[in-house]
């Protein structure tokens, strides 16, 4: 398939591993931040990891919608499955995602709530519209890249008065949770987790552009490579990454050029701006409360938002005893230093969402088999 | 999550294409973008189209891969 084959061409990937190990010769340690789940899956999928030199190490953001949802937002939905009736429309990442109470909407839907998984949010509408005595509620998840669908299907409903037609908001912002990182305690204490440089967002900034994380590189002094989750892609970013560190350059570089522009998809960011504003606060699985973190439906939309039609107080949720997901979204923690990983936290039982999402790292790991290797003495030290 | 795929646009109508991806075709939304016409690729997200796909730049980070083959240690090492 074009764009897709020629990016993963196993010869080309040695080619870049040969050089990626030559640029890296110096001596020095490389910390590099894939803030994406999809660069995660590149990495291990591929075998990078297993092509990288001993001192570049891959350090695993919370760029995974569904990992850093807080459990009481899935409960909030299955509130509203339950209780109030609606027919809950549902990406397929969130449907196995455990909730409290060790349920999930796949669950909740098994006892005879009407929960359906959705593709598009046009499929969302088209229940909508063949339901009309029914509240349909879309479970809107997902970074930029999601976001423009949703307001899409906000305006439409608004144009066609589709009045049965909400949307539970959980939408977040990439920005604000790299700068929650380089901001926390962990990154600024000297020797807990070490960050030099960021693979930049693929398809978030196909719609935000590159421009954001130009803050980023000047104010923090941490070189942002932008690069698609194709492997050869990783690998060639990984190598400007490497070039930046070793040349003393904090830039914003643009691998994945074929889709990213420094000014984005200005429609899909004006359709963004007429129908959501910035929340003061949001929680973050991992990361806590990311201020301006998070995105909600603004006042002229407010009858197609599901947080103000139904009434939404559910208690705040407790995280399975043991579960090292928060810290691991903050990549303070590897999946296998976890003590659930692999024994009751597998993904035909996941306990945490790192596990159930095939984004998150614990997947990554598992589906892999980087969990049979032992912990590699020289890649630990990072941890200690 | 944010996953997407390139994919070809084999007919349009509207605020809707069907795009062509590998002997599959779907029917996505085109809301996002504008001056699209046919035999464009788009990047395809959750049955939307996200961005149009440059040929032009595709190509040249490709040769930009190949350019790294021309390191000194290119050959002979182990990979």
């Amino acid at each position: 398939m074009k764009y897709i084959e020629a990016f993963r061409d196993g010869r080309l990937a040695k080619k870049l591993a040969a050089a990626i190990r030559n640029e890296a010769a110096g001596g020095r340690a490389y910390h590099l931040m894939e803030f994406c789940g999809g660069h995660t899956h590149a990495v291990f999928r591929y075998g990078i990891h297993d092509m990288m030199p001993e001192n570049v190490h891959f350090i695993h953001g919370p760029g995974c919608p569904v990992c850093v949802l807080p459990v009481s937002r899935i409960d909030h939905a299955i509130r509203l499955a339950e209780e109030h009736d609606v027919i809950l429309c549902s990406y397929g990442d969130l449907m196995r995602v455990p909730a409290s109470g060790r349920r999930s909407l796949l669950k909740v839907r098994a006892t005879g709530a009407d929960v359906r998984m959705v593709y598009s949010t046009q499929d969302a509408l088209k229940i909508a519209r063949e339901n009309p005595d029914r509240e349909v509620v879309f479970f809107a998840i997902g970074f930029e890249t999601t976001t423009p669908p949703t307001a899409v299907a906000i305006r439409q409903a608004a144009a066609e008065e589709l009045n049965n037609f909400t949307v539970f908001c959980n939408h977040v912002l990439t920005p604000a949770a790299i700068q929650n990182i380089l901001e926390s305690p962990e990154v600024r204490r000297i020797g807990t987790i070490s960050i030099d440089g960021f693979f930049g967002p693929s398809h978030v900034s196909t719609v935000i552009g590159s421009r954001p994380y130009e803050f980023f590189a000047e104010e923090f002094q941490k070189p942002v490579v932008i690069a698609g989750f194709e492997p050869l892609d990783v690998m060639q970013a990984t190598l400007m990454l490497i070039r930046q560190i070793n040349d003393g350059r904090c830039e914003v570089e643009n691998e994945y050029r074929r889709v990213v522009t420094r000014e984005g998809n200005r429609k899909a960011q004006q359709l963004v701006a007429d129908v959501f504003e910035l929340r003061r606060y949001f929680e973050w699985r991992g990361l806590g409360l990311v201020p301006y973190g998070a995105l909600r439906i603004k006042s002229s939309f407010a009858s197609f938002d599901a947080e103000k039609r139904f009434a939404m107080d559910v208690p705040a949720a407790a995280e399975v005893p043991g579960c090292e997901c928060p810290a691991i979204l903050r990549g303070a923690r590897k999946p296998t230093d976890c003590r659930l990983f692999g024994t009751v936290c597998r993904p035909d039982n996941p306990l945490g969402s790192c596990m159930v999402s095939s984004e998150g790292a614990c997947a990554a790991y598992w589906s892999y088999g980087r969990f049979r290797q032992s912990v590699e003495p020289q890649k630990a030290e990072r941890f200690a | 999550m944010c996953l997407a795929i390139p994919a070809r646009i084999v007919a349009m109508d509207g605020e809707s294409a069907t795009v062509a991806l590998g002997g599959v075709k779907k029917c996505i939304s085109t809301a996002l973008l504008d001056d699209l016409k046919i035999d464009d690729y788009v990047l395809v997200h959750v049955g939307y189209a996200l961005h149009k796909v440059s040929e032009d730049e595709a190509e040249k980070t490709l040769a930009l891969f190949a350019e790294a083959g021309l390191s000194p240690d290119d050959e002979g090492a182990p990979a």
